[in-house]
């Protein structure tokens, strides 16, 4: 649609802006001011530069973390995506039946974050929960609590199914916007279920599809409440993702400091990874 | 043999549900002294302390106030901005839009101690407004790229026809326009409903005692006592019921919501 040129319109977005800004700007701010100062109590701060900044970079803690939830982000992304695609191929497209799929596969997104932890963690428990007594009873030695690569497996399980509805919402909504005629003239053409998929699905879900990569990245960069209530980022400091360092980090040990300056490179960090990927899907649909 | 799949997904994510709700209407003695797959003595004490206890309850309400004044206040301002960044092109749109989405990429583990600072300081904290407006943060940016997505579906040939008639934009914007886009508000206020109600650690951050939200009133029950396992699966099957009602209402509408909107 042609847009008409109109620096008025700047009225219309001021509410948001004034509220976000509000919201934003503000702590962003704050969070800059304690990067750069010293603090020993009593509200003395003292100019420190870019010490912080220094420490964190050079800090294999913030390393280790940062490894763990790169790790993390790209597995969940390795499963969510293919796998939301796969069921939501399979999807029927019409009938009373789709209603009924959509409500069910939408209840984990509606369910209070720490609520979702509690819920897996006593799921998961080896002696009282049904899935951990299940492997155990299947002959795996399965204890999340103990065992760093069962609390991974756990971890990604629960992601999983937390949030691979969100991918699946958005490939149908792509996919029930292709019409019958593509289907049709493909038909026609002789081309298989595969062909049909190249072709026809996957260009027409490319667009949900960078909005569903986009949005599974962010969050499962930011993700804190879930791993924290399910393993406590241990055992150990095996699934101490980058959030969970940093809230240690800036409420347990109060070192505002090197919180805040950390807190600016992890936003940096997703900042960078979003634009990268972002450009990348981008110049895809255009060639 | 199509149909299996969505069949063996949905029955996955059922298992953990199905868990614990069962657990709810177990005694705690039974959750922790065996493994029994059904509740085998059926109890509702669970929900009756839940309903009799104003400090249960109450989590409840709170939640729901600060969740109804997030959905409506980010859905309102909201609207104006959408409208605008589909209608005209202005100085610094497209950096304007994307800064808009940044703000969905900062984490909150990030703003959660300048949040408390802030909100004390303009003496907001622990009251439902506070929460409310801290959720903005996130729901705004999406209920914009929303909105801005419906609205854009909509033919231009329809505001100028209004302004031929006669129609003033106020009059023709709340008359005409916001009832053409009525899906995509509620696909809006559906997303704004979903990430505030589910949203915990600036909900807690923000909050003492009068506003807290059920989420926090369950975190602290369950370190403090540990072992009261049926009655925070009450509580939890409790936090289901609301989402659930939700969707009932938008489940003809979720699935447009993005794939209009644009990147």
């Amino acid at each position: 649609m042609a847009k008409t040129e109109n620096q008025k319109a700047w009225f219309f977005v001021l509410p948001v802006l004034i509220l976000v800004a509000f919201n934003a700007i503000i702590p962003l701010m704050t969070v800059v001011n304690y990067s750069v100062q010293e603090t020993f109590g009593n509200n003395d701060f003292f100019w420190a530069g870019v010490v912080w900044f220094e420490e964190i970079l050079h800090s294999s803690r913030f390393h280790d973390s940062l490894m763990r939830q790169l790790t993390f982000t790209f597995t969940i992304l390795a499963i969510e995506i293919p796998l939301g695609v796969i069921i939501a191929l399979a999807m029927p497209r019409k009938g009373p039946w789709v209603p009924v799929c959509l409500i069910l596969m939408s209840l984990p997104l509606l369910i209070p974050w720490n609520v979702v932890g509690a819920m897996w963690n006593i799921f998961a428990l080896p002696d009282i929960g049904m899935l951990g007594r299940m492997l155990n009873e299947m002959g795996f030695d399965y204890n999340f609590t103990r065992q760093v690569g069962d609390a991974w497996f756990t971890l990604i399980l629960m992601d999983v199914w937390h949030w691979t509805s969100l991918v699946v919402l958005l490939a149908y909504a792509g996919l029930v916007s292709i019409p019958d005629a593509y289907y049709q003239a493909a038909k026609i053409d002789g081309a298989n279920s595969l062909s049909i998929f190249r072709y026809i699905q996957l260009p027409k879900m490319k667009r949900v599809l960078t909005i569903a990569v986009l949005l599974r990245f962010m969050d499962s960069f930011n993700i804190y409440t879930e791993p924290f209530v399910l393993t406590g980022g241990g055992p150990g400091n095996s699934t101490t993702l980058l959030s969970i360092d940093l809230v240690k980090i800036a409420l347990g040990q109060f070192d505002l400091g090197p919180a805040a300056a950390m807190s600016l490179i992890y936003f940096l960090v997703i900042l960078l990874l979003s634009w990268v990927f972002y450009t990348l899907m981008m110049r895809n649909e255009e060639q | 043999m199509k149909r299996a799949i969505p069949a063996i997904y949905i029955l996955f994510l059922m298992l953990p549900i199905y868990w614990l709700v069962s657990m709810s209407f177990k005694p705690t003695t039974e959750i922790l002294g065996s493994f029994t797959l059904w509740p085998n003595e059926f109890t509702l004490e669970n929900y009756k302390t839940i309903f009799s206890d104003a400090s249960w309850y109450m989590g409840y309400v709170n939640s729901m106030i600060y969740v109804s004044i997030n959905t409506a206040m980010s859905v309102a301002v909201a609207l104006p901005a959408a409208y605008a960044f589909s209608r005209y092109r202005f100085l610094g749109d497209k950096h304007l839009f994307f800064w808009l989405l940044t703000n969905r990429m900062a984490p909150a583990a990030v703003f959660a101690l300048p949040f408390f600072q802030l909100y004390s300081a303009v003496s907001l904290f622990d009251t439902h407004f506070a929460v409310a407006l801290a959720h903005t943060l996130f729901n705004v940016p999406l209920a914009v790229w929303i909105l801005e997505g419906f609205m854009s579906g909509v033919p231009k040939q329809l505001d100028e026809t209004a302004y031929v008639d006669g129609y003033s934009f106020p009059h023709f914007f709340v008359k005409i326009f916001v009832p053409t886009i009525g899906a995509g508000i509620g696909v809006a206020a559906f997303f704004c409903f979903m990430f505030s109600w589910v949203e915990l650690l600036l909900g807690k951050t923000l909050t003492a005692v009068a506003a807290k939200p059920i989420a926090a009133t369950m975190t602290k029950t369950a370190s403090s006592s540990g072992y009261e396992l049926g009655l925070l699966a009450a509580a939890g099957t409790l936090t289901i019921i609301p989402g659930a009602f939700v969707i009932y209402f938008v489940r003809n509408y979720i699935a447009k919501g993005f794939a209009l909107g644009r990147v």
